[in-house]
């Protein structure tokens, strides 16, 4: 009998808790994320500041919840962008096989060889910041690694005896791809899916912290944390909550992927 | 003549020496029949089956000669055209229960698979009614439980029957069997070949039974081709290949065979 671990549940606690969280942000904040109180400024936490205030007097607790609302928005588009994209590429290279495929696959291998990060900041110097930039520059680099992850598992079942016998019942390949392989997928799918959001929120924190994310008036996380840095030993309240905030999302979600994983029995 | 097969060839070219893994072979087969292709492993008796189904990639192989379907010939047909009769007019069931279903696919939904694409008109609760239909006639006890059961709850043998199940679905009037009970125990294989018999008794459909067990083809077919490496040895009524046989090879065939006979008191086996 197998140990059954506490990721699952542990996990799901904690995503639920940040997606609270975030929810929350964008319904109600305590005060403005950007109204500055010159009466408040350098407040450590207190009732009336959970999280303290910033060196302009804005509350942190506010620009937390609002930061975390546009990071969490972005790394969803960018997933679903990486992801749909991601899918379509790798399902059609691995079914079909042949030139194509190779020619495709060796395209992702060269986006693939650059750091994602930098690739999407050399976009950005292109076309200017903003969100939807962002998104867009982000999304596209993060399709090759889910083609790959597809491509593997189509590999894998295309010439499995089921779906042979499905093309003998005249079943036609669109059908093959999506009815009867793509389910087949899911348990790896997921994970994949895990660690590209976390790459996702990972990599717009640090583009906001580089100062070519998403404009500076809009909050953001990796945005706070770059205002914060000067200020780190005498305002740590500053950098803690914005970065706890990163982690616990990540964390949370890490173990519901790798609680999936281990429940639906996929080898590492 | 529903199926006329004359001077099949398939040819592996690759680099070096061409590989002839079936060689001339030809098979007439009257609607209704049950045909046996016995052989060692590497006959090429499943290659002959692959040919008639598509299922060789035309890049590495030639295939060559004429196999004609109701007047058409399946080794020239187009993959398009092929399509419209394979799960309609001609099915196949494999050796492997375990793997031919697709894990993730109810069983039901695996059985009425072929009527999505083949009557498309049909509403769910008609298919479901044909998939029942079909699954009772395979002798899987109690479908409608079944219908909605997962490959992984199922037997091998139970899981045999939904495959023979979702091949007759569309009562299909060609099944080729490749060797559909070498991978269960001897039992089951004995029930499989009974509801084999049964079904091609009550709904007339022909079938193409390929197998390595002489045993198995003599319970079951009426005729027997013998192919060795590619060609055919010998081929006739199945009693005259197994009482009479002309050539040295399908002797050792016959007499490689343990023995039940002995044990049994003389009673045939099968």
């Amino acid at each position: 009998m197998r140990q059954k671990s506490w990721y699952l549940t542990i996990g799901a606690v904690l995503t639920a808790c940040m997606l609270a969280f975030t929810a929350l942000g964008l319904f109600w904040t305590p005060y403005s994320p950007t109204a500055v109180s010159a009466a408040d400024r350098d407040a450590p936490p207190c009732a009336a500041h959970l999280f303290g205030c910033d060196s302009l007097g804005r509350d942190v607790f506010s620009r937390t919840l609002e930061g975390a609302g546009s990071t969490l928005a972005i790394a969803l588009a960018v997933l679903a962008l990486g992801a749909v994209c991601g899918l379509a590429v790798g399902a059609l290279c691995g079914y079909y096989g042949g030139p194509a495929d190779a020619l495709v696959m060796r395209l992702c291998d060269a986006v693939a060889a650059f750091p994602s990060v930098l690739l999407a900041l050399v976009v950005l110097a292109l076309t200017g910041p903003g969100k939807y930039n962002v998104i867009g520059a982000l999304g596209v680099l993060f399709i090759p690694s889910f083609a790959r992850l597809v491509r593997g598992e189509f590999l894998q079942y295309r010439d499995r005896d089921f779906v042979r016998s499905a093309r003998l019942m005249g079943v036609g390949d669109l059908r093959i791809i999506f009815v009867h392989i793509l389910p087949n997928t899911w348990p790896t799918l997921l994970s994949g899916l895990t660690i590209g959001f976390n790459n996702a929120v990972l990599a717009e924190a640090s583009m906001s912290y580089l100062g070519i994310g998403v404009s500076p008036t809009e909050p953001s996380l990796g945005y706070m944390l770059k205002d914060a840095q000067g200020s780190l030993f005498t305002l740590p309240w500053c950098t803690a909550f914005p970065a706890a905030v990163v982690i616990l999302l990540i964390l949370g979600v890490s173990l519901v992927g790798e609680g999936v994983r281990e429940r639906m029995g996929v080898a590492s | 003549m529903m199926l006329d097969i004359r001077e099949l060839s398939v040819v592996f070219a690759g680099r070096g020496v061409p590989f002839t893994a079936v060689d001339r072979f030809s098979l007439q087969m009257e609607r209704g029949e049950i045909v046996g292709i016995v052989g060692e492993s590497g006959s090429g008796k499943s290659m002959t089956a692959h040919a008639l189904m598509g299922l060789i990639r035309r890049s590495q192989v030639t295939v060559s000669g004429s196999a004609l379907f109701e007047g058409a010939d399946l080794l020239r047909l187009s993959r398009e055209e092929l399509r419209r009769y394979q799960g309609r007019d001609m099915s196949i069931i494999f050796q492997e229960p375990m793997t031919s279903l697709n894990p993730t696919m109810r069983i039901g939904k695996q059985v009425e698979e072929s009527l999505r694409i083949h009557e498309r008109g049909l509403s769910p609760a008609q298919r479901r009614a044909r998939a029942l239909d079909a699954m009772a006639l395979a002798g899987l006890p109690g479908p409608e439980a079944l219908y909605r059961q997962y490959p992984h709850q199922l037997s091998g043998g139970m899981r045999q029957r939904v495959m023979i199940a979702a091949a007759l679905v569309l009562r299909p009037r060609l099944l080729i069997a490749d060797e559909p009970t070498t991978a269960l125990d001897v039992t089951i294989q004995a029930q499989i070949l009974e509801t084999l018999k049964d079904i091609n008794r009550r709904e007339g459909v022909a079938i193409l039974f390929i197998s390595h067990d002489l045993g198995v083809v003599r319970a079951l077919c009426s005729r027997v081709v013998v192919m060795k490496q590619g060609r055919i040895v010998e081929s006739g009524p199945v009693d005259q290949v197994f009482y009479h046989p002309r050539e040295e090879y399908t002797k050792l065939l016959i007499s490689s065979r343990p023995a039940r006979k002995k044990l049994r008191g003389g009673q045939a086996d099968g």
